[in-house]
């Protein structure tokens, strides 16, 4: 009775050529990496900047996300752990100590990724949907500490936090200024995880999401590579989590809530599973469904659960694995 | 004997044993869930991430059948999980049945866009608040046990669940339905080619298990607040009984279960601020000794 | 894929979030933004209720030289959601965002309104922060808050002849506050704290074994440091646990009168809550209920819900005094205007708002009546105790406010 396609189901037939590219990025890569650059450019002046950044902060999550998921195939039900307390470590050293930005951010992403060392060493030795239940249970742990523990305000949450100045000298304070910060910081992220992916650590990745045993007879040890891309993936949300709390001033429990975890794998799933664009597209449909529904009402849950029923059954390759597949390009 | 135990302990035996029924209490919920989540992961493999919210439907069901149809507990007892069933055949028909093919973990994510479906729809027609369920007449009221003051209704509660879990238990071990489910289990092509309509069998498998979770939810239903979000709220920590437990055996899940509350239920007298995290810790340390569970085959 | 950013950047304007072009909000119009929980566990507290109210209260203002109009959106309990959609209404052209429920929203969203200098008041949420250390100009809370739970409840009863007290208390810093402040209240009536039981929030579903804990204390009164479906649970056990039959009083901190009618009047009879508003309690309370009952859809207004009914009207007349204009221009002035002007409304009826912001208003201590007391629909609560406005909030010098010069 059991299956073994791999959660991704991007069939490897149309995936064409593999140019070597720069950093591993492909000819129709490279056009689609130079578009976004230039919408990156132009997104401030078009749309409300506070959005744009929070969308960019969730694009770098659903990056880290998509690390893990797309080209090692572990799904993690706990995400939202290193997010959250990557924003509420950040949030505090930006405050409580006066931390410059930079420093918030490298601090959010080290917790984060310290955490992954943990919860990794402890997840890795099971596999499939018991790693997606320990994930989400250890993630669970971190929300009731979070709860409970002084430093994260509560309820009410760190509240105000200063953006403070970027190397102690350039004013965060406009949300333009913020705003090139935290495309930079997407940006260096975005092509880092493509980077990752196309290094021979990456191709080893790939190969334990294809065939684990057979990897392991190559020789690798492939608890400890999965261990590391764990690691990467965690410290990228820590830092996502980071930015996010230096936007928006505020860092509280909702980014620790198990809710976030399934949200982030939402926005994976509908931009496209081990696609590079996908998270981007991803986080742009839901946190865009998110202030759009907030309108509306009442549904919120119930889209977000029908958009979740939607790509399982009818569009696995999540939006931009489709298009690719419609122009059989891979993006 | 009681000054003894008191002596050793520094907390009084009275509340000492009050607190490991309660916890056997407690246990039983946890019992019926994860056997649930265990009867429908041996034959689908899928973790069904609907649980929760199909636990709050059985209660929300009992709700109804009292305010729109008067009818009692006992029917809703009987009925609940009938019609949270028989709702579960039909997701397992319209949605679940298309996903065998594929990774567990789709399973997972489209039990969870359900659940999510599920849980919106009930608020937005019941509020969050909560709806009122009062305990049936027969069972109100109280015995005095000596050493504390038990409700009757809590009594029922281990009855019923015990009850059902061993019915369960011995549908599966000791009858020739529950060896065909075995066997699908392990080879389902082979029994397929036997004549069984294995197909049909994982329906109603699933049907089985959800209906597990409404009669779990009318049982609580008295007791706890009936609201949408009640499901969600419990079913994370029902998912660290099930990888204690290890999904392998009916009988590991039980036994996890009521031993899981009992010790949560001790934990809630000497240290209540670490009740909520004991069984996490309980799970990190299983995992480190033993990965594949208490009872799970490696 | 060109295709899909060019496609993501149409929805992101067609959803309305940079218009820039739409910014600019008809100058007669008077924009009111109710910003609530419309999905969320606190839905039922105000959620469509507060929505209700604050039109009600614009239909009873009428046209007074300016138009005003009513939008409303569910922040979905997410601070990052409600603080993005405040930047956003303000922007528009929004003059006052109303409710704010979460104490975690409820803070963002004071600083947003202070960045952008506009009017917010806030009905929803019980963090005393408000209008203490997290104090803004623009700033008005104007409900409950932690202090004043604390302080109804612990002093009144006390003086009802609940003079010993077990706590019950959620493990995180709003149950802490509340169990805090309400020992003190106790002890400085004259009565004793017996002991108090922290549990595990928000996991906990079963707290038959703490109120077994709580019983062989032998307290008159079991206090709940906690709210929502929480409080429920506990005072369903209790029931059960036969703890309220046997004479044990218990007191709920946070609790309206939608949680009530949750409960149904068999399992709640007998416990005691605070809240400052009740339809029942006098002529002008029952006839503003009977004017926006056909617009609840069966339920009854409680304090929050109503709070927006109050602060509507209250802001209105701010801006009638003043003019659109100047109400438009500066968010400091129109609350100093406000702060200026006693409030008078049938909800409430008379009152003030100080200058830390806080709208001040007697509270009141409720028992809930027996099904044989209950003549009619949401008839439930009997009256215990009264605490004057000028006591029932936290003293000015108290707070940490820096509006306030000491």
């Amino acid at each position: 009775m059991s299956s073994e396609t791999t959660i991704t189901a991007i069939p490897t037939g149309v995936v064409g050529k593999q140019s070597p590219g720069i950093w591993g990025f492909n000819g129709s890569q490279l056009i689609a990496l130079v578009l976004m650059l230039v919408a990156l450019g132009v997104a401030p002046f078009l749309l409300y900047p506070v959005f744009v950044m929070k969308l960019l902060c969730f694009a770098l999550f659903a990056c880290a996300f998509n690390l893990l998921i797309g080209y090692v195939g572990l799904m993690s039900f706990g995400h939202a752990a290193f997010f959250g307390m990557g924003g509420y470590v950040a949030g505090h050293a930006a405050k409580v100590w006066g931390l410059t930005p930079e420093l918030s951010i490298i601090a959010g992403g080290l917790v984060g990724a310290g955490m992954g060392v943990a919860f990794g060493w402890l997840a890795i030795r099971r596999q499939g949907i018991y790693f997606a239940m320990i994930t989400m249970a250890l993630a669970q742990m971190v929300y009731f500490f979070c709860v409970q523990a002084p430093f994260t305000g509560g309820e009410d949450g760190i509240q105000a936090i200063p953006r403070g100045k970027l190397f102690g000298f350039i004013s965060m304070d406009s949300d333009m200024a913020m705003y090139w910060l935290v495309a930079v910081v997407f940006v260096i992220g975005f092509v880092g995880v493509h980077r990752v992916i196309h290094s021979p650590f990456g191709q080893v990745m790939k190969a334990i999401r294809e065939n684990e045993p057979r990897t392991t007879s190559l020789g690798y040890r492939t608890d400890d590579y999965k261990l590391v891309a764990f690691i990467l993936s965690c410290g990228l949300a820590g830092v996502a989590g980071a930015v996010k709390t230096l936007v928006f001033g505020i860092a509280t429990l909702t980014d620790v809530h198990f809710s976030m975890s399934g949200e982030v794998v939402l926005m994976t799933l509908v931009g496209g599973l081990g696609t590079i664009f996908g998270p981007l597209i991803g986080a742009g449909v839901v946190v865009g469904m998110q202030n759009y529904l907030a309108e509306l009402g009442a549904w919120v849950t119930v889209i977000q659960g029908g958009i979740f029923v939607a790509c399982v059954l009818a569009f696995r390759r999540g939006i931009v694995g489709e298009i690719g597949n419609l122009f059989k390009v891979k993006l | 004997m009681l000054e003894t135990i008191e002596g050793l302990i520094g907390v009084p035996a009275p509340l000492l044993f009050g607190q490991l029924l309660l916890g056997l209490i407690n246990g039983a919920f946890y019992a019926m869930l994860s056997l649930g989540l265990a009867v429908i992961f041996g034959l689908l493999n899928i973790i069904n991430f609907t649980h929760g919210a199909q636990f709050m439907m059985g209660a929300f069901v009992a709700w109804m059948l009292l305010a729109w149809a008067g009818l009692g507990y006992w029917w809703a007892m009987l009925l609940s999980p009938l019609i949270v069933g028989f709702s579960g055949i039909i997701l397992e028909k319209v949605f679940i049945s298309r996903l065998y093919k594929l990774d567990h973990l789709y399973g997972l994510l489209l039990t969870l866009g359900l659940g999510l479906i599920i849980e919106g729809v009930f608020r937005n027609e019941f509020g969050s608040s909560g709806l009122p369920y009062r305990i049936p007449a027969e069972l109100s009221g109280a015995w005095d046990l000596g050493f504390m003051f038990m409700p009757i209704y809590r009594g029922w509660v281990v009855v019923a669940a015990l009850f059902f879990c061993i019915a369960t238990w011995l549908i599966i071990e000791k009858t020739r339905l529950g060896a065909y489910l075995r066997a699908a289990t392990e080879r389902a092509e082979l029994v397929q080619a036997f004549g069984i309509n294995v197909p049909r069998m994982i329906t109603l498998t699933y049907g089985a298990g959800v209906a597990l979770a409404a009669v779990a939810g009318v049982l609580a239903a008295p007791i706890y607040s009936v609201n949408p979000q009640m499901g969600s709220n419990l079913i994370i920590v029902v998912f660290a009984v099930v990888v204690i437990g290890g999904m392998g055996s009916i009988l590991g899940s039980i036994v996890t279960g009521f031993g899981l509350g009992i010790v949560e239920g001790l934990t809630k007298v000497f240290w209540p601020e670490a009740s909520a995290t004991v069984i996490f810790v309980i799970m990190a340390i299983v995992l480190l000794a033993r990965p594949a569970g208490l009872f799970g085959k490696a | 894929m060109s295709f899909t950013r060019r496609s993501v950047l149409a929805t992101g304007a067609a959803l309305g979030v940079a218009p820039l072009s739409r910014a600019r909000a008809q100058a007669n119009t008077i924009k009111i933004g109710v910003l609530n929980d419309m999905s969320g566990p606190y839905r039922d507290i105000s959620g469509p209720y507060g929505v209700a109210c604050t039109k009600q209260a614009v239909a009873e203002f009428g046209m007074q030289g300016f138009n005003v109009e009513v939008i409303n959106a569910d922040h979905q309990n997410k601070p990052d959601v409600g603080a993005g959609l405040a930047r956003q209404w303000y922007d528009q052209g929004v003059d006052l965002i109303l409710d704010v429920p979460t104490s975690s929203v409820g803070l963002a969203v004071s600083q947003v309104a202070k960045e952008k200098n506009k009017a917010y008041i806030n009905t929803g949420s019980a963090t005393s922060d408000l209008t203490g250390s997290a104090c803004q100009a623009t700033t008005v809370h104007w409900m409950y808050d932690t202090y004043m739970l604390a302080k109804s409840t612990g002093s009144a009863m006390v003086r009802a002849g609940g003079d010993s007290w077990f706590f019950l208390t959620a493990d995180y810093a709003f149950g802490h506050a509340l169990e805090r402040d309400t020992a003190a209240f106790v002890r400085a009536a004259g009565g004793e704290v017996k002991g108090q039981v922290r549990y595990p929030f928000p996991s906990t579903t079963d707290f038959s074994s703490f109120l077994v804990q709580a019983q062989a204390s032998r307290a008159k009164v079991i206090g709940m440091a906690n709210a929502g479906a929480d409080t429920i649970n506990t005072i369903k056990q209790a029931a059960e646990f036969g703890i309220t039959r046997r004479g044990t009083k218990l007191a709920a901190l946070l609790m309206f009168l939608a949680d009530v009618h949750a409960l149904g009047l068999q399992t709640a009879q007998g416990l005691v809550l605070t809240e400052s508003f009740y339809w029942d309690l006098n002529e002008r309370t029952r006839a503003v209920t009977r004017r926006l009952l056909p617009h609840l859809n069966g339920a009854y207004p409680n304090m929050a819900s109503i709070a927006n009914y109050s602060a509507t009207l209250h802001f209105l007349k701010a801006v009638k005094a003043m003019g659109v204009a100047a109400a438009k221009a500066s968010g400091t002035e129109l609350v100093n205007r406000m702060k200026a002007m006693p409030t008078d409304d049938d909800a409430f009826g008379a009152g003030s708002i100080r200058v830390d912001g806080r709208k001040l208003c007697p509270s009141y201590l409720f028992e809930v009546k027996s099904p044989a007391e209950s003549k009619g629909p949401y008839d439930y609560y009997k009256l215990l105790g009264t605490t004057p406005a000028g006591e029932a909030f936290r003293p000015l010098n108290e707070g940490n406010c820096s509006l306030v010069r000491s």
